[in-house]
C-alpha cells in the first residue's frame, strides 16, 4: 500500500508541475459551466430537479472525455520516457503501479468535482432540491470517472504513444456508449445484454437521485476488469 | 553472488542472447563488452529483473529472477541505457522518491539522498529541475538513483554513453569510488571507456559469450597473434617479400603515408629482430619498429571480427 500511495503522490505532483494538468482541468470546468448555463438551466418553468439532472448528464459526458485525456499519459509516458524501467526494477508489484496511477487520476477528478460543486449548490439555493439528489449525482459521476479512468489506464498500458492510447481508450468508451443506442434497435434477448453493457443506462438513475446497488456494481466491475487487464499487460511486457 | 546457467532470450523469432553461462563473485567491477546488439543490455535487464528470460536460470544471492524477483530488486540498483528520470521533478525530490520506492525508511531518506548527491557530485544541483540538467548530469542522477538504497549489486548499462571526454573520466572516477560499496556490472561498446576500471571482462558477440577474463588474461591468451608495425623508406615490394619469408609471419599488410610506408606484420611470435634483419639485408631502410600491444581494443576487434573463442 505504501508503494501505491508513493506512486499516486508522485503522479499527482506531476499534474501540478506540468501545464497539461491545469489545461485539461480548466477546459473541463469551462465546458461544465457552459453546459450548465446553456442547456441545464434554461427552459420555461423547468423544475430544479430537472435542472440538476441535466447538469449531471452534461457532467458525465465531460467526465468521460476528460478521463480519456487524463489517463492517456499514465503508463504510455513512463514507457516512452524509459522511466517504466525504474518501476520495473524496484521492489514494486505491477498491480501497485497500476493502482497508484489510477488513484492519482481519480484524485484529480475528485478535485474537479469539488470545483464544479458550486453549480448544484446554486440550484439548491435558488430552487428546491434534496442534498441526497446532489450526493447521488456526484456518486454516479465518480463511478463514471472511475470506470473511464480504468479503461484509460488499460489503453495507456497497451502502447507507448499517448495519442494511440487516447484513441484506443476513446474507442472502448464509445463502444460502451453506443451499446445504449444499439439496444433501441435490437430485439430481445439481445436488447437486455446490450443494455447491460451500456454505461448510460446505469448512470441514468444516479442523475435522478437514485442509488441502486446493481448499478454501482456495474461501474465497479468495469473498473476492476480494466485495471486487472492493465496489470496483465504490464506483466506481459516483461516477456519482450 | 550471481549464477547464470544457459540463459537464452528471444525477441520474437530472433535470439538476443543464446545459452549464456557465467558466475560472478561478490566485489569488484565486471565489464560487459560487445558491439551494439551483442546482447549486453538484454543480459543486464534480465539481471535487473526488468525482463524475464526465455529459458535458463539466473540466481542472485541465492534468489531466482523468475521465482523471487522482489527479493532481488531490493538488493540491486539498475541504471538502464537511458537514465530513468522524471523531467518535471527536482533532483532531490526524485532521489527521495526512488529511495522510498526501494524501501529506504522514512527517517533515513534525507540522509541517504544527501550521501548519494555527494558521491555523484550532485550537491549543487539538489533543487534543480531534472529537465534543466545537461546530459552528463542526468547520467549522474541515473547513477545516484541506482545507488540510493545501498544495493549490493549495481548494474550500469552504458554509463559513459554520450558523455564528453571530461565526463567520461569523471564517470570512471565515480565507478572506482563505488568499488568498495557494491559489486558493479558495467557495460560498454567503447572499450577504452571502461578499460581501466574493470577487474574482469565478459565479451559478448551476437548473443554469445566469446571471452571471459581480466585484461591481461585476455591479452595473454591472444598474445600470440600480436603484430609489429615497421615504417620503411622505398622498396615496398622487396620489403613485403622479405618479411613474408620470415618464419611464423602469417600476414603482411602495407599502407602508404607519404614517402614512408607502414608494414603491419602479424606473426605467432615476436618477429621484430628477424624481420628487421631480413629488411636490412634486402636493402630496405627501416625508420621505425613498434610492437602493437595486445590491448583491449585490439583484443576486442580480434574477437568480434575473427569470432575466436578464449
Amino acid at each position: 500500500m505504501r508503494n501505491v500511495l508513493l506512486i499516486a503522490r508522485r503522479e499527482l505532483s506531476a499534474y501540478l508541475r506540468t501545464m497539461s494538468g491545469y489545461i485539461i482541468f480548466a477546459l473541463m470546468l469551462l465546458a461544465d459551466g457552459l453546459w450548465f448555463n446553456v442547456f441545464a438551466v434554461p427552459g420555461p418553468g423547468k423544475k430544479s430537479a430537472d435542472v440538476l439532472a441535466d447538469f449531471f448528464t452534461g457532467s458525465s459526458g465531460i467526465t468521460l472525455i476528460g478521463a480519456v485525456f487524463i489517463s492517456m499519459r499514465l503508463i504510455a509516458e513512463e514507457r516512452s520516457a524509459g522511466t517504466i524501467t525504474l518501476l520495473y526494477s524496484s521492489p514494486v508489484h505491477d498491480w501497485e503501479i497500476v493502482i497508484g496511477k489510477y488513484l492519482s487520476a481519480l484524485a484529480f477528478f475528485g478535485v474537479f468535482f469539488a470545483a464544479s460543486l458550486y453549480m448544484p449548490v446554486l440550484v439548491a439555493v435558488y430552487g428546491k432540491v434534496s442534498p441526497g439528489h446532489i450526493f447521488a449525482g456526484y456518486l454516479g459521476l465518480m463511478l463514471v470517472a472511475s470506470a473511464a479512468l480504468a479503461i484509460g489506464t488499460f489503453g495507456s498500458a497497451l502502447t507507448r504513444s499517448q495519442v494511440l492510447a487516447a484513441v484506443t481508450s476513446m474507442v472502448m468508451v464509445l463502444t460502451l456508449t453506443i451499446c445504449w443506442l444499439l439496444a433501441k434497435v435490437t430485439d430481445r434477448p439481445l436488447t437486455e445484454i446490450v443494455t447491460g453493457f451500456a454505461w448510460w443506462g446505469h448512470f441514468d438513475p444516479f442523475r435522478n437521485g437514485l442509488v441502486h446497488l446493481r448499478h454501482v456494481i456495474y461501474f465497479v466491475l468495469v473498473t476492476f476488469i480494466s485495471l486487472f487487464a492493465a496489470t496483465r499487460v504490464l506483466e506481459a511486457r516483461r516477456w519482450r | 553472488m550471481i549464477q547464470v546457467e544457459g540463459l537464452t532470450k528471444y525477441y520474437g523469432a530472433r535470439a538476443a542472447i543464446r545459452d549464456l553461462s557465467f558466475s560472478i563473485d561478490q566485489g569488484g567491477v565486471v565489464g560487459f563488452l560487445g558491439l551494439n546488439g551483442a546482447g549486453k543490455s538484454t543480459t543486464l535487464r534480465i539481471l535487473g529483473c526488468v525482463l524475464l528470460p526465455t529459458s535458463g536460470t539466473v540466481t542472485i544471492d541465492g534468489y531466482d529472477v523468475t521465482k523471487n524477483p522482489h527479493e532481488i530488486r531490493k538488493r540491486i540498483g539498475l541504471l538502464p541505457d537511458t537514465p530513468p528520470v522524471y523531467d518535471e521533478m527536482t533532483v532531490g525530490d526524485y532521489l527521495a522518491f526512488v529511495a522510498q520506492l526501494r524501501g529506504v525508511s522514512g527517517t533515513q531518506v534525507t540522509a541517504r539522498v544527501k550521501e548519494v548527491e555527494k558521491t555523484c557530485f550532485l550537491e549543487d544541483r539538489h533543487g534543480d529541475p531534472i529537465s534543466s540538467l545537461s546530459h552528463g548530469y542526468r547520467q549522474r542522477v541515473g547513477v545516484a538513483q541506482a545507488l540510493v538504497h545501498k544495493p549490493r549489486l549495481l548494474i550500469l548499462d552504458e554509463p559513459t554513453g554520450g558523455l564528453d571526454p571530461v565526463q567520461i573520466v569523471e564517470m570512471r572516477e565515480l565507478i572506482r569510488r563505488l568499488k568498495g560499496e557494491a559489486t558493479v556490472l558495467v557495460s560498454s561498446h567503447i572499450l577504452t571507456e571502461i578499460s581501466q576500471i574493470c577487474d574482469r571482462y565478459l565479451v559478448l558477440h551476437e548473443g554469445a559469450m566469446i571471452a571471459d577474463g581480466s585484461e591481461s588474461v585476455l591479452a595473454n591468451k591472444l598474445g600470440g597473434a600480436d603484430s609489429v608495425e615497421i615504417d620503411i623508406v622505398g622498396g615496398v615490394d622487396k620489403a613485403v617479400t622479405a618479411s613474408q619469408a620470415v618464419a611464423t609471419v602469417t600476414e603482411v599488410t602495407v599502407w602508404p603515408s607519404g614517402a614512408v610506408h607502414t608494414l603491419r606484420i602479424t606473426a605467432s611470435s615476436d618477429v621484430r629482430a628477424s624481420v628487421v634483419k631480413a629488411l636490412v639485408s634486402a636493402g630496405v631502410d627501416v625508420v621505425r619498429v613498434d610492437k602493437v600491444q595486445g590491448r583491449l581494443e585490439n583484443i576486442f576487434l580480434k574477437l568480434t571480427h575473427g569470432k575466436e573463442t578464449v
